[in-house]
């Protein structure tokens, strides 16, 4: 992850291979509503291979961040692209790179697992046909093999969170959004989920954009870029920040760099 | 994108709108009991009282019991399209909607793709309600039965159309039964659906007026004459301009580029 000043043409010039490896590339990007600012000049890359945290306090930005990536929202000001290709001008090949969790399920409750899992399957084009091999071995990752033909509703919340994280990287793709996935979870399942995914990073040279309000939640390998009212108030690696703010801990860096009481 | 990945994306809506309907044993139940209370008990009580002559395109006297099921029809299609509308707005608030809008294809595909899904419930719907009116005596020619396929549809695409708009208007649940009685209401009641506009027009020229006007009324009509092989050039050209107009304005209320969208939630 790079955190840069406002984009300049003369910074604009990097290394070939690094550009190529680059999932996210957000440049200047704000976002109001109404006349109140969500975002404000946000610069922020992922790179694959990367498991970026997003850390910010309830209400910082980082819903928005996510929907405006994922164009659920459109922002006149500044650019987002996906391996290259811009949000706003060709959405569809740039949501095709992309695997989200939302902070809100979205899993289907009356449907069963698989259904569940190949309907998101055909949302990307991907034929059904064979498809079962597939959802096992995804679902053999977080150990729910055995609920695929069980309904949504019946699962624990622990239990959805980890189908929905199986669905996203279903179509394989190659950055991986994850909007506070462990909201509500008990401390076992958060912390499955969050070795879970850094396994997967480890594994399939994925980029992922992890947004959370938890401190407990990051590892000494992530990169962390810290928003707070819409703004990015720090960024780079765990070691590096707690250098630069000359403290112990990640919970005091993020208190004394907002200022407030995490 | 390969043409058979749209294949592949419709089907795979289409196979979760059937789904989820073969799940809702009452809403197929409630779709059919419903205008069966209105032919079996509205429609016989007023069968002596009513008879109505001279209307197009029924020939001599008309029983008003014939008279009522294009309009029956059209309410099973209105009440379906509310259905779905209704399912979209919870599908936005509990978050499903979202897995539909971030994939790839393009989101005036998937929102075509999620109304006809729920067109081809419908017109099930309305075949099986035909099926009850043959039961009971109730006939008319059976090439009907085929000529009225396109007019369900496009009658369909139109009353979809409008619950897709009106689905990207209404943020709650909570809100949505108040808003169903402002459109369901107005829209049959004000319609051919239950009396021909020209009783209304003996009545009330305001109504008559209103009736005239309504899409409901021009996609009843296209029913009727097509139930009897027949084709209303001005009640099919007033759908097919409606139905442009509805999914025109509900496919940009769901275009987060547009002024007008770009704070809302979808």
């Amino acid at each position: 992850m790079l955190y840069r000043a406002p984009y300049k043409r003369s910074q604009g010039i990097m290394d070939r291979t690094q550009h190529n490896n680059m999932a996210l590339d957000i440049q200047a990007l704000s976002y109001q509503f109404g006349s109140a600012h969500a975002l404000e000049d946000i610069h922020l890359t992922v790179h694959l291979g990367e498991f970026t945290a997003l850390l910010g306090l309830n209400g910082a930005g980082k819903t928005t961040l996510v929907s405006l990536i994922t164009r659920l929202y459109s922002s006149k000001q500044g650019r987002i692209k996906v391996f290259g290709i811009d949000i706003e001008k060709n959405p569809s090949k740039a949501l095709a790179q992309m695997g989200v969790v939302f902070q809100q399920r979205t899993l289907d409750l009356d449907l069963t697992v698989k259904q569940n899992l190949q309907y998101h399957l055909a949302l990307h084009g991907l034929s059904t046909k064979g498809s079962v091999t597939k959802i096992t071995q995804a679902l053999t990752h977080f150990n729910l093999q055995s609920k695929l033909k069980e309904k949504v509703r019946n699962l624990s919340g622990g239990q959805i969170r980890a189908v929905e994280i199986a669905r996203a990287l279903l179509h394989e793709p190659k950055l991986l959004l994850l909007d506070e996935p462990t909201v509500g979870l008990d401390m076992h399942n958060r912390e499955f989920i969050v070795a879970s995914l850094h396994a997967l990073v480890a594994q399939n040279q994925v980029g992922v954009l992890y947004t959370t309000h938890l401190v407990d939640e990051l590892r000494p390998t992530d990169t962390l870029v810290i928003l707070h009212k819409g703004k990015i108030v720090k960024s780079g690696s765990l070691e590096s920040i707690l250098k630069e703010s000359n403290t112990q801990t990640i919970k005091e860096a993020f208190s004394l760099l907002i200022g407030e009481r995490a | 994108m390969p043409i058979s990945g749209y294949l592949i994306c419709f089907y795979g809506i289409l196979k979760r709108e059937l789904t989820r309907f073969m799940h809702q044993h009452s809403r197929f139940i409630a779709a059919l009991i419903r205008p069966m209370v209105w032919l079996f008990i509205f429609a016989a009580g007023l069968r002596s009282a009513l008879e109505f002559s001279n209307t197009l395109p029924y020939e001599g006297t008309v029983l008003y019991e014939i008279y009522i099921i294009p309009g029956l029809i059209g309410m099973i299609l209105l009440f379906s399209s509310m259905q779905s509308a209704l399912s979209i707005v919870y599908d936005k608030e509990m978050g499903s909607m979202r897995a539909l809008l971030v994939s790839p294809f393009p989101r005036s595909f998937l929102l075509v793709s999620k109304l006809f899904s729920g067109v081809i419930v419908a017109m099930v719907q309305a075949y099986v309600f035909i099926a009850i009116t043959w039961l009971w005596g109730l006939t008319f020619p059976l090439s009907g039965l085929i000529y009225v396929f396109p007019t369900l549809l496009l009658g369909g695409m139109l009353m979809a159309s409008l619950g897709l708009l009106i689905s990207s208007i209404v943020k709650q649940l909570e809100n949505f039964a108040g808003v169903m009685n402002f459109i369901i209401f107005p829209l049959f009641f004000a319609s051919s659906g239950l009396y021909p506009l020209a009783q209304m027009k003996k009545s009330s020229i305001i109504l008559y007026q209103i009736a005239s006007l309504n899409p409901f009324t021009h996609m009843v009509e296209l029913i009727r004459y097509a139930l009897y092989g027949k084709l209303n050039e001005l009640s099919l050209g007033v759908v097919i301009l409606m139905m442009c107009l509805f999914l025109g304005l509900a496919l940009m209320a769901y275009n987060p580029s547009q002024w007008f969208v770009r704070h809302k939630s979808l």
